[in-house]
């Protein structure tokens, strides 16, 4: 493990810098949505979330999942810096629905 | 928004000796959806706590055969009988797909499992376990009460805990605690907050002991853990790990 540069901090121009950052690089289905989820538990409609993943299921899911649960994909490119199989991101969270009507 | 049971699903991972007796519970109260996952055959050792199997049973698949048993005493549910094993390949599918999660599985990398979609799905989910004389039961509200990460972090190492196989169940002690599974279920899909929600209840039958421990959020859970862990402000410098044999 070494520690590097942050992702290049350019997006779409149109698109407002990620407000925050989930990095579930190290986990495996279904413990990459779950903190993806949480992740955007944490920031408002509208805002993004820059999620850094690898090629794979990860990345094959993660953005799928996403858009059905209401969000959108505002990026989603390679990352070369951290390796061949990094990649990032960029999800804009849609408004509030809950998962569940049964969670108080 | 539904409002009768009949409108409502319900996921029950195994259908023995804690799956089974939840099954009936769910059917008998009027839950319309049952979806159930089991990969295993019925074996003579299994009819002491099993009670969706008998003698005829013996041999043919559980998923099928429990299939049939619910159908004859509730003609009503609709019973989706997947033979197979709950796997992280449909995992979270299937759990997004129902209202409420109920774990009776028999190993610690199937609830696990079971845990992780939950919080994944944001589904409510039913955990419980029986080993020999003694019980536990905890309801997991994602986001809102700790899941099984939050009081493990990880799986035991295989071998480390005996199995059901291998230390044994008292019989009756299975269909006690499938029921409790099945009645906590029916009340998170009545709108009520859960008996077990972050508290486990552990059930020594012999001494007839119970005691609940409160199980909340972890911050450094790695499945439902805050914001310190998991997350940060996107300006502050990422850790790059460059895969093996990446320069």
């Amino acid at each position: 493990m070494e520690t590097g540069g942050a992702p290049a901090r350019s997006g779409p121009a149109d698109r407002e810098p990620p407000a925050r950052r989930v990095d579930i690089r190290d986990v495996s289905c279904p413990l990459t949505w779950a903190r993806t989820r949480v992740a955007l538990g944490q920031i408002l409609a509208g805002e993004t979330l820059e999620v850094l993943l690898l090629a794979g299921e990860a990345l094959d899911n993660v953005p799928r999942t996403a858009e059905e649960e209401g969000h959108s994909v505002a990026l989603r490119e390679p990352w070369p810096d951290a390796g061949g199989r990094a990649w990032r991101v960029w999800l804009v969270k849609g408004a509030p629905r809950p998962a569940s009507e049964l969670l108080p | 928004m539904s409002t009768t049971l009949a409108d409502k699903s319900a996921l029950v991972i195994g259908a023995g000796g804690l799956g089974g007796p939840a099954l009936l519970t769910l059917a008998s109260a009027g839950v319309g959806r049952l979806v159930l996952v089991e990969d295993d055959s019925v074996e003579s050792s299994n009819l002491n706590r099993q009670p969706l199997f008998g003698e005829s049973d013996l041999g043919q698949r559980k998923a099928a055969a429990a299939a049939r048993r619910l159908a004859r005493l509730v003609p009503t549910v609709n019973v989706e009988a997947l033979d197979r094993r709950f796997d992280e390949a449909s995992a979270l599918e299937l759990a997004r797909s129902v209202d409420v999660l109920l774990d009776g599985s028999d190993n610690f990398a199937t609830k696990f499992l079971a845990s992780d979609v939950a919080v994944a799905a944001g589904k409510p989910l039913v955990h419980a376990g029986v080993l020999r004389f003694t019980v536990q039961i905890l309801t997991i509200l994602p986001g809102r009460t700790g899941c099984l990460r939050c009081l493990f972090e990880e799986p035991p190492p295989a071998g480390a805990v005996p199995t059901c196989a291998e230390a044994g169940v008292l019989g009756p002690l299975a269909g006690f605690a499938g029921a409790l599974m099945g009645a906590e279920a029916v009340r998170l899909l009545s709108g009520e907050r859960g008996t077990y929600a972050g508290r486990l209840m552990v059930y020594e039958s012999r001494g007839a002991h119970a005691r609940t421990v409160p199980v909340r959020v972890r911050a450094g859970c790695p499945a439902c853990g805050s914001l310190q862990h998991q997350v940060e402000a996107a300006s502050v410098e990422v850790e790059v790990t460059r895969p093996e044999g990446q320069a």
